[in-house]
């Protein structure tokens, strides 16, 4: 069994991520750290393990030498410590921010600090196997991707690599977003009454991800808008953006459809009849699936491409289990089978 | 059994044996209803489909 641990495991992100590792055939887990939560057990805290495993929260200084560390820590600390986990670790998953940008001064743009180790960011590669597959394969260290990112370079997966879309002109994405994005520590803004109901754009423009689609989408002219919503999880991202002189809707078959053929995880969901006729975020709470859509107005060339997912699973903890599974050469759905709930 | 392209999306839609001029089938990726307009050889066109209430 190859030996796994998870540091900073009392998060949304690390409970998720220790949900599917117990359940993964290939991996045992040995540690799940936290300074707040030392000594309790984990199903403490993620009450969806209890009689699932008996480990309790370790001590992140009594951190023990395992095949795959995942770092599970809130957004900052990794890039820290990361000289420490490679001499425990010979193979690292971040699902945090630290090593998404490959570029020290583009990094400082948008998180507006220094990089505290700019002599990693090049050893990490881009954790979403949809774009990064072969270099994943080869990989000793994986970056986490951000949720609304990773909707959004989904959305926009078929359209860029068919050379689809005009770049020069405006791609604007809407973006939809649940609670459980906001982590589990709590502030005034997610206090019940007042995240309860609310459809409230928080971010019209600039949100950090947006870098990520910038970065992995070779894409300039963007912006991301966030609007929170009523969900616990999920994102549904709406792209608006022009296609290139003569590209019809079939064109867009094509390309959606080759997305879907190559990536075990997109599905296209455009359908004529029923209630489900586009992507819904709700119908993909615990599955790692990525549902595309789009629709063209052939009359003046405006594509609308929408993807869902759940924040935690393909935003986060499944893609970097999908990761793991590449890196130790398994088949890349291992583990991640669920299919969500309907209803629910 | 015989092979058509999809007039809306281009899909590989299959004709089972025993299709029949005027049968009504559905394209397995796009949805759309298609009525099978000759079978030698096999073509299909896009068939008139309700519009139903999506309930919103």
């Amino acid at each position: 069994m190859t030996t796994v641990s998870i540091v900073g495991g009392s998060g949304y992100g690390g409970g998720e991520a220790l949900r599917l590792l117990l359940d993964h055939p290939n991996v045992e887990v040995k540690q799940v750290t936290s300074r707040s939560h030392m000594g309790e057990f984990v199903y403490q805290v993620h009450p969806n393990l209890r009689k699932r495993t008996q480990l309790k929260f370790s001590d992140p200084l009594q951190l023990e030498p395992v095949d795959i560390l995942f770092l599970a820590q809130p957004h900052g600390e990794a890039q820290h410590h990361i000289n420490e986990y490679a001499k425990l670790a010979p193979k690292i998953v971040d699902l945090a921010a630290d090593f998404r940008l490959h570029d020290a001064t583009v990094y400082e743009k948008w998180y507006g600090e220094q990089h505290a180790a700019p002599e990693w960011l090049n050893k990490f590669v881009y954790g979403l196997p949809e774009l990064h597959r072969a270099e994943l394969a080869a990989a000793n260290y994986v970056s986490g991707v951000g949720c609304n990112a990773t909707a959004s370079n989904l959305a926009l997966l078929p359209l860029v690599k068919a050379d689809l879309i005009d770049k020069d002109a405006p791609i604007i994405i809407e973006i939809k977003v649940g609670s459980s994005e906001g982590g589990a520590e709590g502030n005034s803004a997610s206090h019940h009454p007042e995240r309860a109901s609310v459809i409230r754009t928080f971010s019209p423009f600039g949100h950090r991800h947006t870098a990520e689609v910038i970065q992995e989408m070779s894409v300039t002219n963007v912006s991301l808008t966030m609007t929170s919503v009523d969900l616990v999880r999920g994102v549904l991202a709406t792209v608006h953006a022009k296609v290139k002189a003569g590209v019809m809707t079939k064109d867009l078959w094509k390309a959606y459809r080759s997305a879907a053929n190559e990536n075990p995880f997109i599905r296209i969901v455009k359908e004529q009849r029923g209630i489900y006729r586009v992507p819904e975020p709700k119908i993909l709470a615990g599955s790692n699936y990525a549902d595309l859509g789009f629709d063209l107005d052939e009359s003046n060339g405006h594509i609308v491409s929408m993807c869902a997912i759940d924040n935690l699973m393909k935003g986060a903890a499944g893609s970097a289990i999908q990761c793991m599974n590449l890196m130790m050469g398994w088949d890349e759905t291992l583990g991640l089978e669920f299919a969500g709930l309907h209803p629910i | 059994m015989s092979t058509v392209s999809c007039p809306e999306c281009a899909a590989d839609v299959k004709l089972e044996a025993g299709t029949e001029v005027g049968e009504i089938i559905v394209c397995p990726d796009c949805g759309v209803d298609l009525e099978v307009t000759a079978l030698s050889p096999a073509t299909i066109q896009l068939a008139p489909m309700e519009q139903e209430d999506w309930g919103e």
